[in-house]
């Protein structure tokens, strides 16, 4: 069965259709990139997958594990193991990172009916995955995200997608404004986590994280719907190329 | 923002309007009264039904006659209709208990009273090191631990009882740092206090236990005027806890308490409470008038008075825990969270009163406003002459949950010596639906969202709490919230 199923995707905005019949299909184990011009709707995607309510479905389905995640809350699809690393990641003044995750992994815990971490295996766990994405320990007591630098945020994503280990995980552009070692780093924590069960949809405008997290399937996103898939060598070929032509392509 | 956003913020709000007050039953006591109304009558009959000395039925008298020269405060920025003083009892109290000598003596009900409310006030708790003080509307039916306690030299006994043991403490600081002549309501209390507590430490001790007092108001319209008096002798230290709340009710009560805490040479007096009085129902009715004066004097040299507040109930309060810095050294600090719903009012803050030398002072307010509340923070740093190098640091901060509420800030200052160093920083934020949608993403409710917010941005106060009041805090915090989403 396919981990996640979109078909025919419309969703609005204010009125303002974005994503005007999106179709893409996902199995556990596999890795998909998708690219697209700037505005082309990669991260309104993101944003439905994820249930946020600005954004107003219209038409179209998305089955997760054969659930309608449509008709999910955000938390319980975030419990159901959809994650989504943001673009954007806000701050939030007075929380701190441990606090925080506490909570969201004990919620999650509790929807998939486990008994709450206790906080000696929490911390343990907590020490272990921070290595993983080579944060600093004393960035657990900090505020989430305050004052944390742009890599660092993009860091703080990934850190809290090895502590949540989502099914499905949407990263959108954590590789933009990343130096190369923290993009070595967040791509060897998806490497890490990956497994034959889990699966990642990773949105870049740049082909050089793919060639550290190699995906099965490239696709290109413009004006709202995914115009072209390929295997990795099309991520070579935009890089080289632009979008025109397969905008062209997709018109003829 | 789309209709369904902004109806879904509806809804947030009208459910945070919707969480109750948990602590609204009303307990059948046999009740004595003191006939409705004010009077020298009344003033001569709670001084009488107490046994009191020759000194304070004076004391009262003169208090009750400078209250007839007074007129309400108007100048706080709260609404309330005119109290009418005639229609209270000022005297209320559980018939025929002369004194419990210990907690087997105190009537089951007046315990099962504090059970519904979870008060520490048994063995169990005992155990856990926390001396409680019991004041039922107007007299104090328990003290615990006295044993302990008296081993030490320590005084910590109902004030109604402090009057007859220790006189002469009593006379000496009772009104030294809140005249009657103070403000309206100090002098309405001078004249018909009932009872609170008196804390004595004496010179170089070192309180072993947190002291613990705990207010309930319960019969209808008695207007509940405690009276608290603690003293810190040199090199003495004490943590003093005070938990208050009330019976649901659509009359208004008025709760006028005065608090007195003086700090001796190297003496430290730690002040906390949690204030959860009945706030009123969702339309505004009901609920506690809660109109306080606290003040602290540091006398000696290196003293410190710090205040810790977490308000959460009654539906007006007005409280400035104050500190006159005397002392040289000394320090005067103010920590705050005063949470706001529906149509509570707060005016809320303090005074730090700069006179010695190198005094410090530390202001840390948090205002938390939701439904249609209105919350102010009203202080005032005074840096006086002869009070060189003082330093003040002020933090304000406001929470706003919703655009129907209010937060509003009136720092004053008056600076009289130019060697002072005054820092003022003030914040106000809301909770946006972006952090909300966030932490939504990570498998957290709105509601637990919000408490999660709510409980991190009011951190830095209730880590001033001791351990057993911070999670107790924390509950109140969340039950405040509660039912924030559908
Ligand atoms: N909150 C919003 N309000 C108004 N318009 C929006 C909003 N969010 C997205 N849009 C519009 O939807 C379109 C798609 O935006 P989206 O953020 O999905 O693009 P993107 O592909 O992620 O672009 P980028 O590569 O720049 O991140 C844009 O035209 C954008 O202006
Ligand atoms: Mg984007």
């Amino acid at each position: 069965m396919a981990l996640i199923e979109i078909k025919n995707l419309k969703a609005n905005i204010y009125g303002n259709e974005i994503l005007h019949g999106l179709n893409l299909t996902i199995n556990p184990g596999e890795i998909h990139a998708i690219m697209g011009p700037n505005g082309s709707g990669k991260s309104t995607l993101a944003s439905v997958l994820a249930g946020k309510e600005e954004f107003e479905v219209t038409e179209g389905t998305v089955t997760f594990e054969g659930h309608d995640l449509l008709d999910m809350s955000p938390e319980d699809r975030a419990r159901a193991g959809v994650f989504l690393a943001f673009q954007y990641p806000v701050e939030i003044p007075g929380v701190s990172n441990a606090n925080f995750l506490k909570t969201a992994i004990n919620e999650i815990r509790k929807y998939r009916k486990q008994d709450p971490l206790d906080a000696m295996d929490f911390l343990q766990m907590m020490k272990e995955r921070a290595k993983l994405v080579e944060i600093d320990s004393t960035f657990l007591s900090r505020s989430v995200n305050v004052g944390f630098s742009g890599g660092e945020k993009k860091k703080n994503e990934i850190f809290q997608m090895a502590m949540l280990e989502p099914k499905f995980a949407v990263l959108d552009e954590t590789d933009s404004g990343l130096d190369i070692d923290a993009m070595k780093v967040v791509a060897n924590g998806v490497n890490k986590l990956k497994t034959d069960d889990n699966a990642f949809l990773i949105i870049t405008h740049y082909q050089r994280l793919l060639d550290y997290i190699i995906p099965d399937y490239v696709h290109v996103l413009s004006e709202g719907r995914i115009i072209k898939s390929g295997g990795k060598e099309l991520a070579y070929e935009l890089e080289e190329r632009g979008y025109d032509w397969v905008k062209a392509e997709a018109i003829a | 923002m789309s209709q369904d956003v902004k109806d879904d913020d509806q809804l947030l709000l009208e459910n945070l309007a919707k969480s109750e007050y948990k602590y609204g039953f009303f307990s059948d006591i046999e009740q004595e009264f003191a006939p409705k109304g004010l009077s020298e009558e009344i003033v001569r009959f709670i001084s009488m039904k107490k046994k009191e000395p020759e000194f304070m039925l004076k004391w009262r008298l003169k208090a009750y006659h400078h209250w007839l020269t007074m007129k309400e405060p108007k100048w706080q920025k709260v609404n309330f209709p005119k109290i009418d003083y005639q229609d209270a009892y000022y005297y209320a109290a559980p018939v025929d208990k002369p004194g419990p000598k210990n907690l087997n003596e105190v009537d089951p009900d007046i315990l099962s009273i504090y059970e519904k409310l979870g008060i520490p006030l048994n063995e169990q708790k005992k155990l856990q090191g926390i001396a409680v003080d019991a004041v039922l509307d107007s007299v104090s039916v328990a003290t615990t631990f006295k044993d302990k306690l008296n081993e030490a030299g320590i005084i910590f006994c109902p004030i109604s009882e402090a009057v007859h043991s220790h006189p002469e403490l009593v006379e000496k600081y009772l009104g030294s740092v809140v005249p009657h002549t103070d403000n309206y309501f100090a002098a309405l209390n001078s004249a018909v206090f009932s009872d609170g507590s008196f804390v004595y430490i004496p010179k170089g001790v070192r309180c072993p236990m947190e002291l613990s007092t705990y207010f309930r108001i319960n019969a209808s319209n008695t207007g509940q005027f405690e009276r608290t008096l603690i003293i810190a002798e040199e090199g003495s230290y004490v943590s003093y806890l005070e938990g208050c709340t009330a019976p649901m009710r659509d009359e208004n009560q008025l709760h006028a308490a005065v608090v007195e805490l003086i700090a001796h040479k190297n003496a430290e007096i730690k002040y906390s409470t949690v204030q959860n009085w009945y706030p009123g129902d969702k339309e505004g009715k009901g609920g506690i008038y809660n109109f306080v004066t606290k003040r602290g004097i540091c006398e000696g040299a290196n003293s410190k008075i710090s205040w810790t507040q977490v308000e959460t109930g009654s539906s007006i309060t007005w409280k400035y825990p104050s500190c006159i810095l005397k002392g040289d050294n000394s320090i005067g600090e103010f920590y705050s969270v005063a949470m706001t719903n529906n149509y509570q009012q707060a005016d809320t803050g303090t005074k730090m009163i700069h006179i010695g030398k190198n005094t410090k002072s530390r202001i840390v307010s948090k205002g938390i406003s939701a439904g249609f509340s209105e919350n102010s923070y009203r202080g005032l740093v005074k840096i006086t002459k002869n009070a060189s190098k003082a330093r003040n640091f002020s933090q304000c901060d406001s929470l706003l949950l919703g655009d129907k509420c209010g937060a509003h800030t009136f720092p004053y200052l008056e600076i009289q010596n130019q060697s002072a160093t005054v820092e003022h920083e003030a914040t106000t934020s809301k909770i946006s639906e972006d952090i909300i949608f966030y932490l939504n993403q990570r498998g957290i409710s709105t509601e637990d969202a919000v408490a999660l917010i709510v409980n991190g941005y009011a951190k830095e106060v209730l880590n001033q709490l001791p351990m057993e009041f911070a999670v107790e805090a924390q509950k109140l915090l969340a039950i405040s919230l509660e039912g924030s989403v559908g």
